[in-house]
């Protein structure tokens, strides 16, 4: 496993450590995944949920829990004009 | 401590408020938690108030549940055993549970300690503390829920929430000799449940007796608009299964989950278990379990893929650790993720990341879906034949603190007997059966699983509470 390029999907900066140790237990993990290989699946359909689940939609109304702005950046690590803030994005 | 049904008849005779309930509580919590280490936090001037005003007709009410710290109680923290959450996130809103908790009177009072985001088997993984084994505070009080087990076996708590991915409800139950329950997915809403595995993720009670579980059950089940996929299944009454008799019930011994690996102190007090559900007129049948050998595999990729998506969310924009030394916004994801987030997290979103990535999506995490899919076909099989499933929950007692956390494939290993029930999103239970003894004398908790059909939590309460009621092994540690 190329754990650099995998972090990077994720959005983690592993360190050196991390990545050489990751490398090795995963892999083990994955050999051990293997075995999966050895089942026949062909025709089986694959479950994404236990339950069927269908979409709910509904009205495009605002419900009696309105969650005011003021609640929705209280745990904000930055906030400005009543906004979310982060770094600058483009030039 | 008393359970819920002793303390709903002493506030009924008046021989006790709910603040004196609340008050003894954080007595023993002061006296008690220094060497447990089980709550991350509690608020008593918050639960002093909310008991002053206790509506006492209600199912619960004025009843103290303690919460797994991953669930959203408004304007409590909500760590998730996390470094990215600790300090810096308070709920700005109830959880369905919550909500369903508090129309039946319910007061939510402490903060459970976890793994990180639920994942892990030990409650090692909690970035914030250590708890312990009440029964031999060497070991591990099992997890993720391990906060939620180890409260109520220290008399911390009369009664608490846990969230069971892969067992999350029912192994730190087993460990820590309690009751605990994990519903049928769909069953009880997820909407403020911190999500770690979306598809497999489902919160249920931990407590002393089958019947205080069935009534917790009770009071949390049920549609949530909040979550599409709880279901509109009609909810029986469930204390009504409490006292039923067993007689003629047949009940599947997987033949899987006797097998190698299994301690034979377990072995034998499980099978002494079942022997007993035998005396009481259930009638064991053998059955198989064919896929049981790759449950595992299937779930760590499925659990993973999942969470990989799931932790998206931790990203330091709207709460949350962030990094104090990025560049831009990429680097502030990735510093901020890297800070906050522990090993096992961030093993597991690896993990997720790969198997959900192009080139080996369909090798893995489709091949586990449909790997899946056979699964729950052993279970939908089995219970043609049979009412209830009956088990070991965990292949040996409460380990050592320490002793696998290098290993995490060791870790999930031991996950064996309790993950299918996920996959398969089928109901089960854990009911103490009985202890095993160390080497130096301490009696550890082993836990008796009865798994039910899709939506049959009664029968895993009328079963249970048969069970317990025959037996003397409902006790706490101290």
């Amino acid at each position: 496993m190329d754990v650099t390029h995998i972090a990077n999907l994720a959005r983690i900066e592993l360190t050196d450590d991390e990545i050489s140790r990751f490398d090795a237990q995963l892999s083990q993990v994955l050999e051990y995944a293997e075995k999966l290989k050895e089942l026949d699946v062909s025709g089986i359909e694959p479950t994404a949920h236990a339950y069927p689940i269908f979409d709910v939609v509904r009205e495009d109304i605002a419900h009696d829990e309105n969650f005011s702005a003021a609640e929705a950046l209280s745990n904000a690590p930055a906030q400005a004009q009543n906004q979310f803030k982060v770094p600058k994005v483009m030039d | 401590m008393p359970t819920i049904t002793e303390l709903r008849a002493s506030y009924q005779s008046g021989d006790l408020s709910p603040s004196d309930a609340i008050r003894t509580l954080a007595d023993t919590i002061e006296s008690t938690d220094r060497e447990i280490q089980a709550y991350i936090s509690y608020d008593t001037d918050a639960a002093l108030a909310e008991a002053a005003k206790a509506d006492l007709s209600l199912p619960l009410g004025g009843v103290p549940v303690a919460i797994k710290d991953v669930i959203n109680v408004k304007g409590q923290p909500c760590t998730c055993g996390s470094k990215f959450l600790d300090g810096k996130y308070t709920a700005p809103y109830d959880a369905g549970v919550i909500k369903k908790l508090r129309a039946a009177g319910a007061i939510p009072y402490g903060r459970a300690n976890m793994d990180e985001f639920a994942m892990g088997s030990s409650t090692e993984n909690s970035a914030i503390q250590t708890t312990r084994n009440p029964w031999d505070t060497s070991r591990i009080p099992g997890g993720s829920s391990g906060g939620s087990a180890a409260v109520i076996a220290a008399n911390e708590a009369i009664a608490a929430l846990g969230s069971d991915t892969g067992g999350s409800i029912r192994q730190p139950a087993a460990l820590c000799g309690c009751v605990g329950l994990k519903p049928t997915y769909g069953r009880v809403s997820r909407y403020g449940l911190v999500a770690f595995a979306s598809s497999l993720d489902q919160i249920g009670p931990m407590t002393q007796t089958v019947e205080d579980a069935a009534l917790l059950l009770q009071a949390i089940s049920g549609h949530d608009a909040h979550d599409s996929t709880c279901v509109k299944e009609a909810v029986p009454d469930f204390n009504s299964f409490v006292g039923q008799d067993i007689k003629g019930i047949k009940i599947g011994l997987p033949k899987e989950y006797f097998a190698e690996g299994l301690d034979p102190e377990v072995k034998s007090t499980v099978e002494a278990a079942i022997t007993q559900l035998e005396s009481l007129g259930a009638e064991p049948v053998e059955i198989s379990l064919p896929h049981t050998e790759y449950a595992i595999a299937t779930y760590y990729i499925i659990a993973t893929a999942e969470a990989s998506t799931n932790l998206a969310r931790f990203d330091a924009v709207r709460y949350g650790h962030r990094s104090e030394n990025a560049a831009n916004l990429i680097d502030q994801y990735r510093r901020s993720r890297e800070e906050g987030f522990g090993e096992e997290v961030k093993r597991r979103i690896i993990l997720g990341t790969y198997v959900l990535s192009s080139g080996y999506y369909d090798a893995y995490y489709l091949q586990a879906q449909k790997v899946r899919t056979l699964i729950r076909k052993d279970f939908t099989e089995a219970f043609e034949k049979v009412d209830l499933i009956a088990s070991p929950v965990t292949p040996t007692p409460a380990f050592k603190i320490g002793e696998k956390s290098d290993d995490p494939m060791a870790m999930y290993l031991a996950d064996i007997y309790t993950i299918s029930a996920n996959l398969a999103g089928i109901c089960g239970i854990s009911v103490p059966c009985g202890f095993t003894r160390t080497d130096d004398g301490k009696q550890l908790p082993v836990g008796l699983q009865l798994l039910g059909k899709p939506f049959a939590e009664g029968d895993l309460i009328k079963a249970g509470h048969a069970y317990e009621k025959s037996t003397d092994w409902q006790k706490t540690a101290s």
